[in-house]
Parts: structure tokens; C-alpha cells; sequence
């Protein structure tokens, strides 16, 4: 019975066996590296997996759960974290947690005036190997082979050959001399030598002295106090911070509320910026929709003519831009339009003017236009003859009789029934270039600047505004305000979509079918 | 809607045409002639060279400055197991979908629809952060690597492909695996031997909308790879005009053209299958 079943089931159970194998690894290399809750969510996960697996009343979900596994990882989870980051202040100087920035904190050192000091000998073996006697005023120690321990008054290991009263020799290690001391130096000054509490350290050439912790956490108050100064300082706002308004660095991750929120609304410095990027990321997506539109429209409406010649090769001909990777065109569109690009070349040639299309404000935003146009008409032209030809022809014939003028027919019989059929993919292609990351940053790289007082740029769409908040900042990674930032754009993209499926009553269809 | 033309009409509008096939292939051919002119300075480019070189094709590949061969190699990896991951999982959850009645089925497929209304680069920082941190554990997929991208793309792709290879599923009819049932076939069996052949239009068309997604994507990419010898093609290229090589225009061009290649041949072998695929895929049986 077993047996048949471990036969049947062969395949199963080695891939299941192999899964557990690797989880059961890197659980334990977790556990070694102190990453508990993460190991114990694993491990679950792993017996999760195997029941899932092993039993019949699972069955739909084994086909289901690879795909979920990375659907959750690397869209839920995700989506889910950048609402919670857009909430905090998590950015350069605030990376690590609270607990993490106090064990950095109080893991420093001082060296008190009247700390002890200790005159030193020290040694060296073949090996390279150092060891170090250490005289203070309580005696001799020491530090041999990374341990610390006192020295009685007569030790038989430290041999003093010329009776000058200090050792020449230590086992197999010899006194070192001044000028080999300086050569070791780098290694000596390394040294850490953790004593009473405190750690002894090199403090001049000729000696050793002893520092002390700085800090100490008061975790009732969840104060942190210098001993150095005794200065208290408060936790405030993810840094610890003194009455003073000194900072300790580095800050921490704190919760901010709609902090960040308010900021792109309320602080000048962020928002006026942040209502340009917003501003032209409507203006180019609804000209981009428009302009796309409009010339696929006119050259569907061009080769859609059956009296036309040749009209089947012109179709295939004007559809290239659709043919190549948006990014190699864009590429070379820059290409073009550099300053001593092809553009430039030709008009200096005839009109002897040159026009700066990538690094004034205005032409790199005519230049982003005219590229997304070569773009992204193919695609509505494809479109358009695919609804065109669904127009049935009896309707102009009749308009013809009625005395419809060409504009007539256009206005009242082919754009209102292109545009049902089309909306939808209109909306679609808003939503897209709304985000339209590749086309702004290979063609302008969001530039030229604004000025030196905001990353923002002038042709930055809120996406690649995000991303130099996130990545390219002089100010280091702004990754809260860059997530507060995408978390908007979250809001417009999913009401867009919104308004599509009402449109397209998608939802009410799929939701009758599911 | 369309009368005959009069001779002058008709002028005027093959003129038209022919305006906007120039504007449409003029790149194209520009770039074509930059690859194969002698000189690699784009100012000193003429639309009909001279004389013939392809030397900017040789240094493209030789020059070890710029690893194009690798960037080439890394899309095309890249671009293929994404894409074939992506069939192979969107496949097992969209059968699931279909065929099976379970618990939270509704509520997952509209769960799905849901999150495909939140593109994925927008959580690029969360993204970011965990790739991160993933890589302090296990190396081999966090920043920088090719399977922690690829990991990435495949969560992306998982909402709307499987609704669209649901819908196609739903098409073929139950009384072909029932009856695969009746001569011993498992579930499973049914699933690959009766069901994936018979798939095969919505499966390719998965595969190349994948591809063409993937090779083309550029903004995580950008993102999670910060070396230059893991990058793709479109990080890669894209060094000869905003990095270190601007005046490499020659070079540019050979590797632009040579880097839609891979794109066109995928787009081309499956063009049919696009057709039949998308129009099945969306219509009820």
C-alpha cells in the first residue's frame, strides 16, 4: 500500500523532498544569522507547502500556488510595503531600525582624561604574530593571542638576557624595536583590547590607554545619555536629539503619519515642484493620446480608401516604428536630436538656425511629443482600420443621400463609432504613458534642470520622479518621499482603470463568467 | 464613405503617404547607414556613405570596453526564462481556474484582476528593499543578479496572462479530459497531455507578449542591476548615449540594429499565433 503509493507518487515526493532540503538549509542559516522571525515564517511556509501538497483536499491549490508564491512576493508584498514606507521617513541617515542605531550608539568609545595609561613592550614572533605587555600602575598584563590576562612578578616565559629589568624575550617572540614598531603600526593601532569593561587602545606611540563606553541607553526614559558631556538626548522624530537640537547620527525609521503627504502639498520647496512633474505628466499623456490618435486616425482613414493604389504596401510601410524595441528607437530619436545631431545638421544647412532640442525646457518637451508620435501612431492606426471596417457602409450611403458633407460624416458617423469601440484603448494608452518611464528618461533623462534647489526636472513625469527621489538624489535615497510619491500615481493609474472597466462594463462581464 | 479620386487627388494623397512613410522610415534607414559608414562621429555622418565598412559591427563585439555581447546574452536569457516561466505558471493557476471548483475561487480571479490594476514598477522601492535584503541571505537572488529580476518579472506577469489563458482554457471543451479520466489519465496527466497541446495558439502568444515585454523593459531592470557586466541590452545601449561613449555613434547604431534582431525574429515566428491566440483567448465558447 505504501509502497504503491511512494511509486505513484515518486516524482512528488522528490520535489517536495528537495523543496524541504532547501528550506530546512536555509531556515538553519538563518536561525545561525539570528534572522528568527524570518526562519520560523519559512519554515512554516515549508510545512504549508507540504500539506498543500500531500493532501486531497488541497488539490486546486497546488496548481495554483507557484504562481501565487510570486505574485504575493513581487506585487502584494510589495505594493503593500511602499504604502508602509510612504508612511515613515525611511531614507539616507534613517535606514536602520531603532535597535539597530542604539547597539551602534552605544558600541562607542572615549578615552576619559583620567583614564588609565599603560607604558607597553611589545613582541613579535617569525610569524608576524604580536603580543603586547602592558604596564599600568596596578601591575602588568598581557595580550597574547587575543586574550588578556595579569602577569605575576616572576613569570619564567619573559626572559631578560641583558638584566636591564625589562624582558627581551617572550617564548618564541622577540622584543620589537622602535623603528619595527612604527613598521607594524597599522596592526598595533587595530588593536582592541576589550579590559574592565572598556577597551585598551593605542593612544601614542609609546602607550596604551584605556576608553570606555560613551553612551548608555536608559530604556525606561528611552533616553540616551553622554557620559562623556552627560548630555541627555530625547528620541525625537528618528533621531535622538539634545535639548540643544544636536543630533546623533545615524537617525532611525520612524512611523511619520501623512508627514510625507502633506509635505508635497505644503512645503514649497517640495511642492512646487511636485505640482510641475504633475502638471506635464497630464499634459504629455493627454497629448501623446491625442497626438498618437489623431495622424493613426487620418492615415487609417487614408489606407482604409479601396480606390488608393499600392494601399496594402503603404500599410505595412508606415507600421515600422511598431517593429523595433521602443528603447532602440528612442536611442537613436536621441540621436537625431542632439545638439549636432541630424536635425541640427539639417537646419543649419538651409535656415542656418539650430534649434536646442534636448536642453531647452520648451523643445525637450516638444522633442518628447514628436518622438512618442513616431511611437505610438502605428498602433492606433492598427486600431482604428480594425474599427473603421466594422462601420457598416450603408450608413454614409444614407448620410450621402440626406446631403452630409464630408466633415459632416466624419463628426456624426465614423468618430462616434470609432470612439466606442476605441475608449477603452485610449484610456489604456493615458495610463501607459502616464508612467512612461522609458521614453523620459532614454530620450532626456527627465532634463534639462529646474534649478540646483529641487531634484525634480523639467520634463520629469511623477515616475521618474520618484525614481530620482528614490536613486539619483543629491540628497541620498528619499525613499519615503519617493514611495508617498508612487502611492499617488497608485491612486490615479487604479481610478483610470476604474473609469475602464465601468466603460467597458469588463468587471460585470467577468464577474457573470468567473 | 470613399468616392473615385481625381488624378489631382490622387497625387495629393500618395504625396501624403509618402510624407509619413518617410517619417516613419527615415530612422531607420539613418541608423542603418551610420552603422555602415566609415566614420563613427555623428556629425560627420552622410545618408549614402562613401564606401561600405563594417567595422563598427567588428568593434561592437571585440572592443572589451563595452560588453555588448554580454548585454545581448543577459536580454536574451533573461527575456526567454522569464517568458518561459511565466506560460508554465500562468498555465497551472489559469487550469486551476477553470476547471476546478474551490473555495475563494471568485474571490482570487477578481483579487487577480485587482492587482493587475497596480503596475508593479511603482512599488520599485519596496522592490528594491527586498531584493536587498534578500541578498544578505541568499546571494543569488538579491540586487544585482539575474534570478532575483527574473523573479520580479515573473510576479508581474502573473494577473493578466492568467485571465487571458483562463479564457482560452474555458474554450476547449471538459468531455476531452473526462474521457482522458476514463482510459486512467490522472488529473494531471489530462492537464498536460490533453490540455497544453491543444493550448498551444495562447501559449506561444503568452510566451511572445512575455518576451517582447521583458526584452523591452527597462525601468527595474534599471533599478536592481547595478553592475555593468549583469546589465541588459537596454541598460547597455543606452551607456553609448547618456554614458561614457557618446561619441560612439557608429558602434551605437551597429548594436541598435543588431539588438532588435532577437525582437523582430520572435515577433515575426509568431505572428499568426497572436492573431489566433488573442481573438480565441477573449471569446466565450
Amino acid at each position: 500500500m505504501v509502497r504503491t503509493y511512494l511509486l505513484k507518487h515518486t516524482l512528488q515526493i522528490v520535489v517536495l523532498g528537495v523543496l524541504d532540503g532547501i528550506a530546512i538549509w536555509i531556515g538553519t542559516s538563518l536561525a545561525l544569522q539570528v534572522h528568527y522571525l524570518t526562519a520560523i515564517i519559512l519554515i512554516l511556509g515549508a510545512v504549508g507547502i507540504n500539506y498543500i501538497y500531500l493532501s486531497k483536499r488541497t488539490y486546486a491549490m497546488r496548481y495554483l500556488l507557484p504562481g501565487l508564491i510570486f505574485l504575493f512576493a513581487m506585487v502584494v508584498y510589495p505594493i503593500g510595503y511602499s504604502f508602509y514606507i510612504s508612511f515613515t521617513n525611511l531614507s539616507t541617515g534613517h535606514i536602520l531600525n531603532q535597535q539597530q542605531v542604539i547597539a551602534q550608539i552605544t558600541d562607542r568609545f572615549y578615552t576619559p582624561d583620567d583614564a588609565p595609561t599603560f607604558t607597553y613592550t611589545a613582541f613579535k614572533n617569525e610569524a608576524g604574530d604580536i603580543a603586547i605587555l602592558l604596564h599600568g600602575s596596578d601591575g602588568d598584563l598581557l595580550y597574547f593571542q587575543g586574550e588578556i590576562s595579569p602577569v605575576k612578578g616572576s613569570d619564567d616565559r619573559f626572559v631578560d638576557e641583558d638584566g636591564d629589568g625589562s624582558p627581551d624575550s617572550f617564548l618564541s617572540y622577540d622584543v620589537m624595536t622602535l623603528p619595527q614598531i612604527i613598521k607594524s603600526l597599522p596592526n598595533i593601532e587595530g588593536l582592541r583590547i576589550p579590559y574592565d569593561g572598556g577597551t585598551i587602545r593605542l593612544d601614542s606611540l609609546r602607550s596604551f590607554k584605556m576608553s570606555v563606553r560613551r553612551y548608555s541607553y536608559n530604556q525606561d526614559a528611552d533616553t540616551i545619555r553622554d557620559l562623556q558631556t552627560g548630555t541627555i538626548y530625547k528620541n525625537i522624530e528618528g533621531f535622538y536629539t539634545s535639548n540643544d537640537g544636536e543630533e546623533l547620527y545615524p537617525g532611525f525609521k520612524v512611523w511619520m503619519g501623512i508627514r510625507n503627504y502633506l509635505s508635497l502639498v505644503l512645503n514649497p520647496l517640495i511642492s512646487g515642484p511636485f505640482a510641475r512633474v504633475f502638471g506635464w505628466t497630464v499634459t504629455f499623456a493627454s497629448l501623446s493620446v491625442l497626438t498618437t490618435f489623431a495622424i493613426g486616425l487620418f492615415l487609417a482613414i487614408l489606407l482604409n480608401d479601396p480606390y488608393l493604389k499600392l494601399r496594402r504596401l503603404y500599410r505595412v510601410l508606415v507600421i515600422v516604428p511598431y517593429a523595433l524595441p521602443a528603447f532602440i528607437s528612442i536611442l537613436i530619436w536621441h540621436g537625431l536630436l542632439t545638439n549636432m545631431g541630424l536635425f541640427n545638421h539639417v537646419l543649419l544647412q538651409l535656415f542656418h538656425i539650430s534649434i536646442p532640442w534636448l536642453e531647452n525646457a520648451f523643445w525637450a518637451k516638444v522633442s518628447i511629443l514628436l518622438v512618442n508620435l513616431w511611437l505610438g501612431y502605428p498602433y492606433m492606426m492598427i486600431v482604428s482600420l480594425g474599427a473603421l471596417q466594422s462601420i457598416p457602409g450603408e450608413l454614409y450611403e444614407a448620410a450621402r443621400v440626406d446631403g452630409a458633407t464630408w466633415w459632416h460624416r466624419f463628426s456624426r458617423i465614423t468618430l462616434p463609432l470609432l470612439l466606442m469601440p476605441l475608449a477603452p484603448l485610449l484610456i489604456g494608452s493615458f495610463a501607459f504613458n502616464f508612467n512612461n518611464f522609458t521614453l523620459i528618461w532614454l530620450l532626456t533623462e527627465g532634463g534639462p534642470p529646474i534649478n540646483a534647489r529641487t531634484v525634480a526636472q523639467s520634463t520629469d513625469i511623477l515616475l521618474s520622479y520618484a525614481y530620482r527621489l528614490a536613486f539619483q538624489g543629491a540628497r541620498g535615497n528619499q525613499f519615503a518621499l519617493a514611495a508617498a510619491v508612487s502611492v499617488i500615481i497608485f491612486f490615479i493609474i487604479a481610478t483610470i482603470s476604474a473609469i475602464n472597466f465601468r466603460l467597458t462594463g469588463a468587471l460585470e462581464d467577468l464577474s457573470k463568467n468567473v | 464613405m470613399y468616392s473615385k479620386h481625381t488624378i489631382l487627388g490622387s497625387i495629393i494623397r500618395h504625396l501624403v503617404v509618402w510624407l509619413f512613410i518617410g517619417f516613419a522610415v527615415f530612422p531607420v534607414l539613418w541608423i542603418f547607414s551610420a552603422s555602415i559608414n566609415p566614420t563613427n562621429n555623428i556629425t560627420a555622418q552622410q545618408l549614402i556613405p562613401r564606401h561600405i565598412v563594417w567595422d563598427h559591427y567588428v568593434e561592437l563585439f571585440t572592443n572589451p570596453q563595452h560588453p555588448y555581447a554580454i548585454w545581448l546574452w543577459n536580454s536574451i536569457k533573461i527575456a526567454t526564462l522569464t517568458s518561459l516561466l511565466t506560460v508554465a505558471l500562468t498555465a497551472l493557476s489559469a487550469y486551476a481556474f477553470s476547471r476546478f471548483r474551490f473555495k475563494g475561487r471568485r474571490v482570487g480571479l477578481l483579487g487577480l484582476l485587482l492587482v493587475q490594476m497596480f503596475p508593479q514598477m511603482l512599488a520599485m522601492v519596496a522592490i528594491y528593499i527586498l531584493l536587498l535584503n534578500a541578498g544578505k541571505i541568499i546571494p543569488w537572488i538579491g540586487l544585482n543578479t539575474h534570478p532575483g529580476l527574473i523573479m520580479v518579472y515573473l510576479g508581474g506577469a502573473m494577473g493578466f496572462n492568467t485571465w487571458l489563458m483562463k479564457g482560452y482554457f474555458d474554450t476547449i471543451p471538459r468531455s476531452l479530459e473526462e474521457s482522458a479520466k476514463v482510459d486512467g489519465a490522472s488529473q494531471f496527466q489530462a492537464f498536460t497531455r490533453i490540455i497544453l497541446p491543444l493550448a498551444r495558439p495562447i501559449l506561444a502568444t503568452i510566451f511572445v507578449l512575455s518576451f517582447i515585454g521583458v526584452y523591452s523593459e527597462y525601468i527595474l531592470a534599471r533599478v536592481l542591476l547595478t553592475d555593468t557586466h549583469q546589465f541588459t541590452l537596454a541598460l547597455g545601449l543606452n551607456l553609448f548615449i547618456h554614458g561614457q561613449w557618446g561619441n560612439r555613434w557608429g558602434v551605437f547604431a551597429a548594436g541598435a540594429l543588431i539588438g532588435a534582431i532577437p525582437f523582430l525574429i520572435v515577433f515575426a515566428l509568431a505572428q499568426h499565433l497572436l492573431v489566433s491566440g488573442l481573438t480565441r483567448g477573449s471569446v466565450k465558447e
